[in-house]
């Protein structure tokens, strides 16, 4: 590897340099439409690099994020509709409300109408929801299978329970139609500039601060947990509190996601937000390599661009395309692309050393030595996960 | 007392469709660790298998006797295929099989579609089993008893051969401990293929049971994923009696709920109980005393 | 442990390239009113100069709903590829752009954006479930672009920016439920899946019982896609209701239906209205869970009119002998040559010029002469109640006189002023 991928100014370099990119390149090039896309498909690499932390640093396969993306979204959704309505409607009135439901906003709507509780709750509620699910699970030490399932289910149950609140959620339509964004006008080209660019930010922010937690004593416990729970243990940690401190901060990337989704793509349903996208969010993950800082944001942008020039155009051959994607690339390549250079160079080193197995789970079970910047130790995937 | 009769034979009727769906998984995510999200469309192929063998056979209760191996062997020959080219090298990384065969389950979603075409078909139920008979004056559906009949049957053939052949205590030793098991002269290799082929057998037989109920699709298999996982989790990994209970235990919760309340909040009400459920005890109903597993 | 690179060297950086990032801000809304009437930002870029123009399909050709809406999208590349060979629309041959909404609202939303700013097509057509109108529906009206749906749905709605080329409550639901009233029937039993169409629906359905005398026993939704319907069929049974009104998507009908005759239920003893089983949906459910039982639609392809001989023997040249032809799919093919007869009497492909001369716009459809309503939106249509035949195909049982005038809001209806205030 280069040195300067070491150096200490590798970090801010790379970081002005995806802001470059993102902020100046992307929005001179692309038209009002792809802006908007791109601007989508952030919002997905936000959640992905949440998920990259949790599942590929911390070995929680969080089936669920879709739940936290959803909470954010709602919130948010349910503010821009509140505002429309009082700033257009006179009666402060939702429209679907008046016309599926009694025509009068139910309590737990009204704290909404205030920004300030909105932008609090867009963090707040996916992280206390996390919180109780996290101590709930990992204090018991469920893990693996187990918690993999349970957030599946969560957020099956998530979905259903939307669609059928049709007066007070908008069923599975979902919320749309939104005009305003904190008093701006959502129709405004310069005001699709600023959302995109805020979402670029907020990317570039959550990258940021995952390299740091990733740099941190507690991203190397983070590791250890997924890599020996009991070792961790018996050193006098508890493995669930970074456990779950680690899904808190994932779920609360989930719902800032969420609630710029909303206004960059202008609805959201419980089709966005089920069983379905849950697992959609982990592809590109999984293919940009879910232990690297990078991977999932770079997955997750590429996957989101291939299905939306392949799939309109090749609706069949894309979910076989999409179905051989997690075939082929958590079967024979877990730790995705990134791992590629690794996998070429273990394999270089195989054959210098011997055809052994045994050595396989080495890289991920040392601790990182001190001189030696954690990501080229602890981005291996571990072979033995959870056995 | 006609509508609790029915209702109480409804709850019982779900829990046999969902035990029939969560047997097979029983043994390969229960016994093996396998995740395997294609079990959904394993039943779906042997779903369809009931409708080609109808289109031979057009007496409907000689082709539904039929379709029943045959399903077996098709659900079975597919997992066979799937354990050989894709599961066995990742029996270490159980929760990567979950991702893997989430993929496998998409590309059997969309042959379906491309093979039998997007609307669902027509399995026709055998005369003999249309209407219903009373009980107390509440009419018990024919098709829903033989289904019920069939998970027990079912039942009863995967607890004789894990009791009392060998191949069931070869696969009872390796599930308790692979190495000693290996140690010991058993092949784990050919018992995991043909646990796998068990497994996944079963779940063809669920398909055919299905296609009197249901509809006959290429998303059938999505209908009884998350419902089935969830009655392996409650009822213990590697259990097949807590499988039971936990099988029977949500389906005559479900129809309890969903008379009380609505069908939607139902369905919430069960999944958020089986999370709170194992709040209480991780392990499901049953856990197994062994240091090889979770 | 070598940490080289702290919080503080990122986080000001980071800060500065946000407040870079929010100083670039658009108008803010002072005016609502101001803001209400623009249609802003995207100009139309519609280019007619050439020898054709461009018309965009959105259809789920992915995801549950395809086994719908490719039937859909069929009907419409008829409709194309007839007008085409006719000399297109005002000399102008259709190329169709295409697009998978992929049965989720959110994907509808996207690419119809596509259509209008990328492909810059003249109107679009397609769109099935309530769910993904209403998805579209923004999208359409920010940029002043025209959609044409073809489905039945709830009503309560009138967009200047969507022509509704399906039936409206007051040409399905209300003359199915005048009919089950005239054949006696005092007590219905409501059944449908969780979503806004069948709620809406049965809102209305529940209004009506209320003023004609008719009683409810019950009210119940499966989850979309349920296939277990034990309890509900226990409940029904248990109601006695002399009908049953069904407003059950896709594939929940299977299972409901069979469920249904395994209790005994029986097309005699207690029939079902269904308004979403057409034609293609029969063999699927199984013809002998559903024969006897009736539907309401405004379209059979069992109706004996010249242009309805002519539209089957076209489909089924085209695309097979054994396809049949439904409602949404007549809807469908009626809404492009709807849209043609528009475009020519406007003499401009123009939106505003469409939609000023839309009223009164009439075309020979299959289903019988069927005439838009330039204050709704909305197209004249004839209630048809049909009863499902031993060949899968749907006789005709009953029909309205006269073609019904749309009325998506029910005014015209006392019992329905609370409805849509």
């Amino acid at each position: 590897m280069s040195t300067f991928l070491q150096s200490r100014w590798a970090a801010p370099a790379g970081l002005a340099a995806g802001a470059l990119l993102l902020l100046v390149s992307a929005p001179a090039a692309l038209s009002v439409f792809n802006l908007a896309l791109l601007g989508k498909f952030i919002c997905f690499a936000i959640v992905a690099v949440g998920i990259g932390l949790a599942w590929g640093r911390g070995g929680m396969l969080t089936m669920g994020q879709g739940v936290f993306f959803g909470l954010g979204a709602y919130i948010m959704a349910m503010h821009l509709k509140l505002a429309d309505a009082s700033l257009f409607g006179g009666s402060g009135v939702p429209d679907f409300m008046s016309l599926y439901g009694s025509g009068e906003v139910p309590g737990w709507w009204e704290p909404f109408r205030s920004p300030v509780v909105t932008l609090a709750a867009v963090v707040l509620a996916p992280a206390l929801v996390a919180l109780l699910l996290g101590l709930a699970v990992f204090k018991r030490r469920v893990k693996g299978a187990y918690f993999a399932i349970l957030s599946q289910a969560l957020a099956a149950a998530f979905a259903v329970f939307l669609m059928g609140q049709q007066a007070t959620t908008g069923g599975s339509n979902g919320l749309s139609g939104f005009r305003s964004f904190f008093g701006f006008d959502l129709k405004d080209p310069a005001n699709k500039l600023m959302l995109y660019s805020v979402a670029a930010v907020v990317l570039l922010l959550a990258l940021a601060a995952t390299r740091q937690l990733m740099h941190s004593r507690f991203g190397e416990l983070l590791v250890a947990v997924r890599d020996q729970e009991e070792r961790v243990r018996f050193l006098g940690y508890d493995p669930a509190t970074i456990k779950t401190l680690t899904y808190v901060i994932a779920a609360v990337m989930a719902g800032i996601a969420g609630a710029l989704f909303v206004p960059i793509v202008g609805i959201i349903s419980p089709a966005d937000v089920g069983v379905i996208p849950s697992i959609a969010f982990l592809i590109g993950v999984a293919i940009g390599g879910r232990a690297t800082l990078l991977g999932p944001v770079l997955g997750a942008l590429g996957v989101a661009v291939a299905q939306t020039s392949l799939a309109s155009t090749f609706p069949s051959f894309w979910v076989y395309f999409q179905g051989l994607l997690f075939v082929l690339v958590i079967g024979f390549m877990p730790g995705g692309l990134a791992s590629l250079p690794q996998l070429v160079s273990r394999l270089k080193r195989r054959r210098i050393e011997r055809g052994g197995k045994g050595s396989a789970t080495a890289p991920a079970t040392h601790a990182p030595e001190p001189a030696h910047p954690a990501p080229a130790t602890a981005a291996n995937v571990p072979e033995e996960a959870s056995r | 007392m006609e509508l609790l009769i029915g209702q109480m034979f409804a709850g019982l009727s779900l829990g046999s469709v969902l035990l029939l769906a969560a047997l097979g998984l029983s043994l390969t995510f229960g016994q093996m660790g396998v995740i395997n999200m294609a079990h959904g469309e394993l039943m779906m192929a042997g779903a369809y298998t009931a409708f080609v063998v109808q289109r031979s056979i057009s007496d409907a209760g000689v082709s539904l006797l039929v379709s029943i191996p045959v399903g077996f062997l098709v659900g079975g020959l597919l997992g066979l295929v799937l354990e050989g080219l894709l599961l066995r090298r990742m029996y270490h990384r159980p929760l990567d099989t979950l991702l893997v065969t989430f993929g496998v389950a998409l590309i059997l979603q969309q042959a379906a579609r491309d093979i039998f075409g997007a609307p669902s078909v027509d399995v026709r139920a055998p005369a003999w089993l249309q209407g219903n008979m009373e009980l107390l004056g509440a009419p018990i559906p024919l098709t829903r008893l033989f289904i019920l009949l069939l998970s027990l049957v079912c039942l009863a053939g995967l607890v004789l051969i894990l009791r009392a052949t060998p191949l069931g205590r070869r696969i009872r030793a390796v599930v308790l401990n692979r190495d000693l098991a290996e140690t010991s002269g058993i092949s784990s290799r050919r018992t995991d293929q043909l646990t796998f082929f068990i497994g996944s057998g079963l779940a063809g037989v669920a398909g055919v049971a299905v296609t009197l109920i249901g509809s006959t699709g290429p998303y059938l298999g999505t209908n009884y994923i998350v419902d089935a996982f969830l009655v392996v989790v409650a009822g213990g990994l590697g259990q097949i009696k807590g499988a039971v209970i936990a099988a029977f235990a949500l389906g005559v919760l479900q129809s309890v709920f969903e008379f009380s309340t609505t069908a939607s909040i139902g369905k919430v009400l069960i999944l958020v109980l089986v999370v709170v459920f194992l709040q209480l005890r991780p392990q499901g109903i049953f856990s197994l005393k062994t240091r090889s597993l979770a | 442990m070598r940490v080289s690179v702290t919080k503080r060297s990122l986080i000001p950086l980071a800060a500065a390239i946000m407040a870079t990032a929010v100083a670039g801000c658009g108008s803010q809304i002072s005016d609502p009113a101001a803001a209400n009437s623009t249609t802003s930002g995207a100009s139309s870029c519609v280019d007619t100069s050439g020898s054709s123009v461009k018309v965009g399909f959105i259809n789920s050709l992915s995801g549950t709903m395809a086994i719908s809406e490719n039937t859909v999208f069929d009907s419409l590349s008829l409709a194309a590829e007839e007008i085409n060979a006719s000399g297109g629309v005002m000399g102008k041959q259709l190329q169709v752009i295409s697009e998978d909404g992929a049965s989720e609202p959110t994907k509808f939303a996207e690419r119809a954006g596509k259509l209008i700013q990328q492909d810059c097509t003249a109107a679009v057509f397609g769109g099935w479930t309530s769910s993904s109108r209403k998805a579209m529906l923004p999208v359409f009206e920010a940029n002043d672009a025209l959609l044409f749906y073809p489905v039945q749905y709830e009503g309560l709605e009138a967009s200047k920016n969507i022509f509704y080329t399906g039936a409206t409550t007051n040409q399905q639901i209300i003359p199915a439920l005048d009919y089950l009233a005239e054949q006696g029937t005092k007590s219905i039993f409501l059944v449908g899946s969780d979503y806004v169409f069948p709620r809406t629906a049965n809102k209305i359905i529940q209004a009506y019982a209320a003023a004609h005398g008719m009683e409810v026993l019950g009210e119940e939704y499966a989850p979309l896609g349920s296939t277990e319907f034990s309890t509900i069929v226990n409940k029904v049974r248990d109601s006695k209701a002399d009908a049953v009104f069904n407003t059950l998507n896709g594939d929940s009908n299977v299972a409901f239906f069979r469920q249904y005759k395994s209790v005994g239920l029986t097309a005699e003893s207690m029939p079902v209205v269904s308004v979403s089983i057409a034609e293609e949906e029969v063999p699927g459910v199984g013809l002998e869970n559903v024969e006897g039982q009736l539907t309401a639609w405004d379209y059979y392809q069992t109706i004996d009119t010249p242009a309805n001989k002519k539209f089957v023997a076209a489909f089924k040249t085209k695309f097979g002998a054994e396809r049949v032809t439904s409602d949404p799919m007549e809807a469908a093919y009626t809404s492009l040559y709807l849209w043609k007869a528009m475009v020519e009497k406007a003499g401009s492909f123009d939106v505003d010029k469409v939609q000023a001369a839309a009223d009164g716009v009439t075309f020979d459809a299959p289903e019988g002469t069927v005439t838009v309503s330039g204050e709704n939106n909305h197209i004249t249509k004839t209630p048809r109640i049909g009863k499902i035949n031993s060949e899968g195909l749907i006789e005709t049982v009953w029909s309205s006189p006269q073609a019904v005038e749309p009325d998506p809001f029910l005014a015209s209806y006392e019992w329905a002023k609370e409805l849509a205030k």
